[in-house]
């Protein structure tokens, strides 16, 4: 009996032994952190809400800057469109010229425009103007994708230009600015100055990044949502 | 604008005050010091239409302009 009790203590202590001590390390390395002074730029804490606060103020702020249409487009959307505004005439008039502000610039190679110089003239889009088949080309701006360039008249896509807006005094953590202030970014820059933003872009073929397919699913909602509008804009109120 | 943060108020002030100018000319310049590009969101009165203005210089800046927004510059993704 008495051995019995013996061995079963045994087996007790050596089932027991192996969780008494990893209770004894796990004691020993909290005491560890608590006591260990630790870089105060060491501690600081992911807070969750800290991206979503920023994208809600980001997007007020887009809306502060865009028209009602723009600001409706992105919402139901997800992305806007801007007209182009560089203006490509006909090979009989000698080629193509940039629009009044950027026509001493001598620059426009980067320019969607260039790829339907041969088509005949074309008109340039004021900011804020929806594009109309006169157009040559208007872009879609996407929260943090290549912006795309198409002709609005055949939907044909043009040319993806990738882009971004790094931080580079805070390279280390990689952050990147809250999607609404990534579209306001393009925004700004497309509609104050086309010409340096494509050249700062990295121009590449439709299909680089972004679904071709997507995006003309995107053009055939963006006309969906347009007729959709005009229609309840000419319906009788009352 | 600042990735990570969204939108941070940098500093404002009147621009007719000459106290108030000098504070907003010093923040201007930081910033573009510091790589960023300036624009202003503009409306034209008669149209609407909104777009907006890349600004170089502070003397760039309409006077009617009720904000600067400063964001990092574009380069190729």
């Amino acid at each position: 009996m008495l051995l019995a009790l013996l061995a079963l203590g045994l087996l007790a202590a050596a089932l027991l032994l192996p969780a008494a001590m990893d209770a004894v390390r796990a004691r020993r390395a909290g005491s560890r952190r608590t006591g260990a002074r630790v870089p105060r730029e060491r501690l600081s804490v992911r807070d969750p809400g800290r991206e979503r606060r920023a994208e809600q103020r980001a997007r007020e702020l887009l809306r502060s800057c865009l028209n009602g249409e723009e600001w409706a487009m992105y919402r139901e959307l997800g992305f806007i469109r801007v007209a182009g505004r560089t203006i490509v005439r006909g090979a009989g008039e000698g080629g193509r010229a940039a629009d009044s502000d950027r026509a001493a610039t001598g620059v426009g190679d980067e320019s969607p425009a260039r790829a339907g110089a041969a088509d005949g003239p074309h008109r340039a889009g004021e900011p804020g103007e929806p594009p109309t088949d006169e157009h040559s080309y208007a872009y879609l701006v996407y929260p943090h994708k290549p912006i795309v360039a198409y002709e609005p008249a055949t939907r044909r896509l043009l040319s993806e230009y990738c882009v971004e807006f790094p931080d580079l005094s805070d390279a280390v953590t990689g952050a990147r600015l809250p999607d609404s202030d990534d579209v306001l970014a393009k925004w700004m820059a497309l509609t104050g100055d086309e010409q340096r933003l494509l050249r700062d872009a990295n121009m590449h073929l439709p299909g680089r990044q972004l679904d071709p397919g997507r995006v003309r699913r995107d053009l055939w909602r963006l006309e969906e949502w347009e007729r959709r509008r005009r229609r309840s804009a000419e319906a009788p109120r009352g | 604008m600042k990735p990570g943060y969204g939108e941070v108020l940098l500093t404002e002030g009147d621009p007719r005050l000459a106290e108030d100018e000098e504070r907003l000319v010093a923040a201007f310049r930081r910033e573009l010091d510091a790589g960023m590009w300036a624009a202003v969101p503009t409306k034209d009165a008669a149209s609407g239409r909104r777009q907006g203005l890349m600004v170089h210089d502070y003397s760039e800046i309409p006077p009617e302009a009720e904000r600067v927004i400063f964001f990092p510059r574009a380069a190729g993704g």
